[in-house]
């Protein structure tokens, strides 16, 4: 049953990615990226991994997707159609992409992986002890430096979005 | 892991994915769509750490973990793109790839 | 004999050449002139007390002359080949400073008065000191090598004396042409010198000169073309000694020196560069009488007599005094050559040797007062030509006595210093060659006639008209003349067989009445046509020279030696070989260096693409390069 599933997500996520990279218009492109998150936030629900789920869709589809809807509306007439690369690079960038997939797929089914079945679901509880214990093999320094780096971007967002206009009109 | 899908197939998945993402990078003439093709190949390398985690390592939760990470670090770098491509729009009043070629011979 | 002061000799007038040149603008003129003349009149001292030293304190040791040499290595290259520098005190080497000595000091003083007033006279006595320098090292050389580079040295000098007025073309091209010529000559030379220094190993005058030495004993041991090498190399080395005085086919060059100040000729073109040529063949007289047979010579007997005969015949109908002058010396020259060319080794048949030295010695006395007179004719008349001369024996009357002593001299009427000299070359003719002896009594006819043609022409005939009255030389001009008419008057009375002979023995030496009888009478013949065509202004010259037709035209234009070799330098050798060659250099070597440079021009026009500033180019670079990265390891890494 699960793999039927898996199916489906993995042609959703596979057809609405293609239509993302060659819309011809903007919106249309990021609701398809939407509908792609939402495909991989399935992959995760099904391999019972619920917690980064939840978060896929909120960080992700929740947050990311609206702040490029946002950008766009800002920039853009929303009915305006994009321009598209003469077909010459297209070819090329095909082939490469294609070339290097051979080169992906050939390594990946050339090795053997040492699978262990399992069925364990990832706790939300464990996945927080791990993040803030001290231990050996604990995740608090990253933890806190992501937490920095989060301040960081917040600041350069807002220094960089400001313009000079703002800039002016505050010492002016 | 989900039963009676093998790691192999998975794998195919998130490769397509990521060159997708790749292709898209290449080939869209926004800056904005570049934005998009990146969050297409940052997911696909997410799901190859849950996976890779999930189904060889089950008792660790490294790649678990790491992945939280891979998506702070994604939203935060969107942000900041975004506000750079809008501070750019302001100064140049276009988005298209093609008004960015300044710094060449 | 101590003869390590001999090197001060030449060092003096090099010093004074180093302190004019460097100097010349800031030294005023009075005090260059003084400082040539006192330099010079150290080193004629220094001379006179070697060559007294020489010839009468040290004199014969076992009845010969000693050489003594102070050398030292200056490049070494085998055992017994190397090139030297060093000082070669023998008969010739002492004869020739005296020589050098007396010319250049008296042309020296003349030059204070000539160049008066000329703007480069500071110069002109630093190349005046630079040239007796060069003299000096030439007549001192101790081996062929170092007597080469005091040759070029010497046709530097002359280049940059002759070429002294150099605003003028005229000077410039003849100051060139003499460089070529003698350079060309020079070639033979080297060419000679470097054969001589391979088949026989060594340079050192000693060594090749010694009768009883291997080099001569040992001459046929190698052959080329029927004639054995040094030979070769012996004639190769005559070549170069022709080139410098002037022989046939060299002689171009000679007549247009003449555009060089009229001291100048005196010094270089009639007294001391041209007898160079003399003079290696006398320093190396040993090889030449000795080798083959004398083979060398042969050539250098008959190449001197139709020097002298082609000159002389020239020289009657030139309207230039000064030209005249020229062939006169061209035709001396041959004088000289032929009688080194008929001489013998021992004792008694060395007369021709002895006799061409001597007569070296008595023609830099005549010739060069006959130049320094005619310099005083031109200063005064500020011509050079025949048709504005006429009458001047009434206003230049030391000039004229001076003039007609020499005159006489050149002429053989005894008891003048000429007559005892062309005397015993053609004794020495008499002796070996019947056929040069002939030539010889017709060229001192013809010399005879065209010297007092010219010297009735200045100072007879019918007065012309001056700009402004012409007036005696001031008395540094006319000093030098009277010192030089007292040698051509008494310095035939030195006894030159006793101190120059080829085995440096010396002998007694006899006037041969009969055949001196000849000579004079023939001089004098000559002298009496002279009177009758040209004393009084006449038109029996006219006359005659017409109806020579043809050939008085083509002896007067040189017969076209100048023309010919002018033909062969431009059409030929310019258009057959120097224009190729600049076509290739420009074409091919230029354009080589130019495609180089033009290619990394367009090389870099068209990869500079490659940073064009879009970051899709460079995103699908990187993944191409990871790509291929990744399959080169992944095959790799299967084998």
């Amino acid at each position: 049953m699960e793999k039927y599933i898996f199916y489906i997500l993995s042609a959703i996520i596979i057809v609405f990615a293609l239509a993302s990279v060659s819309s011809r218009k903007m919106l249309r492109s990021v609701i398809y990226l939407l509908f792609v998150l939402c495909g991989i936030a399935g992959i995760y629900f099904l391999i019972d991994y619920n917690f980064l789920a939840a978060i896929q869709l909120t960080v992700y589809a929740g947050g990311i997707v609206v702040l490029i809807i946002f950008s766009v509306l800002l920039v853009h007439h929303i009915e305006m159609e994009l321009e598209m690369v003469k077909m010459p690079r297209k070819i090329l960038t095909v082939l490469l992409c294609v070339l290097g997939l051979g080169v992906f797929l050939y390594t990946i089914y050339n090795n053997d992986f040492n699978v262990v079945e399992n069925y364990i679901t990832t706790n939300t509880s464990d996945i927080g002890t791990k993040l803030l214990s001290y231990d050996s093999g604990g995740f608090i320094l990253p933890f806190e430096v992501i937490s920095l780096l989060l301040l960081a971007s917040m600041i350069g967002a807002i220094v960089i979005a400001k313009g000079r206009k703002l800039n002016d009109k505050n010492n002016g | 892991m989900i039963a009676g899908i093998s790691i192999y197939e998975i794998f195919t998945v998130t490769s397509i994915l990521f060159f997708i993402g790749i292709y898209g990078f290449i080939t869209r003439k926004n800056l904005i769509s570049v934005l998009i093709s990146i969050e297409l190949i940052l997911n696909a390398s997410v799901v190859n750490f849950v996976v890779i985690n999930k189904y060889l390592y089950p008792d660790m939760l490294q790649g678990v973990i790491f992945s939280i990470f891979i998506i702070a670090v994604a939203a935060a770098e969107t942000a900041l793109a975004v506000s750079i491509i809008i501070n750019l729009y302001r100064q140049i009043s276009s988005v298209e790839v093609k008004d960015t070629e300044i710094m060449k011979y | 004999m101590n003869i390590s002061y001999t090197i001060l000799i030449p060092l003096i007038p090099l010093a004074v050449f180093l302190l004019l040149g460097i100097n010349s603008k800031k030294i005023k003129p009075a005090i260059s002139g003084y400082i040539g003349v006192l330099g010079l009149t150290i080193s004629t001292v220094l001379s006179f007390y070697t060559a007294y030293q020489y010839f009468f304190v040290q004199g014969k040791v076992d009845g010969v002359y000693q050489t003594f040499v102070n050398k030292s290595v200056w490049m070494n290259f085998t055992e017994t080949l190397h090139i030297d520098m060093g000082v070669l005190i023998d008969p010739i080497s002492v004869m020739m400073l005296v020589v050098v000595s007396i010319v250049s000091l008296m042309v020296h003083i003349y030059s204070r008065g000539y160049m008066k007033g000329d703007d480069g006279y500071t110069r002109f006595f630093s190349f005046l000191s630079l040239f007796t320098f060069s003299m000096y090292g030439l007549v001192l050389a101790t081996n062929l090598f170092q007597i080469y580079i005091f040759w070029e040295l010497v046709g530097v000098s002359s280049f940059l004396l002759i070429g002294y007025y150099y605003t003028k073309p005229s000077a410039v091209s003849a100051a060139k042409k003499a460089f070529i010529v003698t350079r060309f000559a020079d070639l033979g030379f080297l060419i000679g010198i470097l054969i001589m220094g391979y088949f026989t190993g060594t340079y050192d005058f000693e060594t090749l000169n010694n009768p009883e030495g291997s080099v001569i004993l040992n001459w046929a041991a190698t052959s080329f073309m029927g004639l054995s090498v040094i030979t070769w190399a012996l004639i190769l080395i005559f070549i170069g000694g022709a080139g410098k005085s002037a022989m046939f086919p060299l002689h171009i060059w000679l007549p247009d020196a003449m555009e060089g100040p009229t001291p100048v000729s005196a010094l270089i073109h009639a007294a001391t560069m041209v007898v160079a040529g003399v003079f290696l063949v006398a320093r190396l007289f040993p090889m030449f009488y000795f080798v083959e047979n004398g083979f060398a010579l042969n050539v250098v007997a008959y190449v001197g007599a139709f020097s002298a005969l082609f000159a002389a015949i020239i020289a009657i109908t030139q309207t230039d005094i000064k030209r005249v002058l020229a062939f006169s010396t061209m035709s001396q020259l041959g004088y000289m050559m032929l009688a080194l060319g008929v001489s013998g080794y021992d004792g008694h048949e060395g007369v021709g040797y002895m006799a061409s030295m001597f007569h070296l010695f008595t023609h830099a006395m005549f010739k060069a007062l006959l130049f320094l007179g005619a310099g005083s004719v031109i200063h005064a008349v500020h011509s050079n030509y025949l048709k504005d001369m006429g009458g001047l024996r009434k206003y230049m009357p030391i000039t004229n006595i001076t003039f007609l002593i020499a005159a006489l001299a050149i002429a053989g009427v005894p008891p003048f210093a000429g007559f005892w000299s062309k005397d015993e070359i053609l004794v020495a003719a008499f002796e070996h060659n019947k056929l040069i002896y002939y030539i010889g009594v017709f060229v001192a006819g013809l010399t005879a006639f065209y010297m007092f043609r010219i010297y009735f022409g200045i100072f007879w005939g019918k007065e012309k008209t001056y700009e402004h009255k012409p007036h005696e030389s001031p008395l540094s001009m006319t000093f030098p003349l009277m010192v030089l008419a007292l040698l051509s008057i008494v310095g035939g009375f030195i006894p030159f067989s006793e101190f120059i002979t080829p085995d440096k023995l010396g002998f007694e030496a006899h006037l041969n009445y009969p055949l001196a009888a000849i000579a004079t009478g023939v001089g004098l013949l000559g002298i009496i046509l002279a009177w009758v065509f040209y004393k009084k202004e006449n038109s029996l010259s006219d006359k005659y020279a017409t109806a020579f037709g043809p050939f008085y035209k083509w002896t007067s234009d040189k017969f076209y030696f100048d023309e010919i070799y002018l033909f062969v330098t431009k059409k030929i050798l310019f258009n057959g070989i120097s224009r190729p060659f600049a076509w290739f250099d420009r074409n091919v070597v230029d354009a080589t260096m130019n495609l180089i440079g033009n290619s990394t021009v367009k090389t870099s026009k068209s990869i500079k693409g490659l940073q064009s500033g879009k970051f899709q180019d460079y995103a699908f670079s990187f993944v191409m390069g990871a790509v291929i990265i990744a399959i080169v390891f992944i095959y790799l890494w299967t084998n």
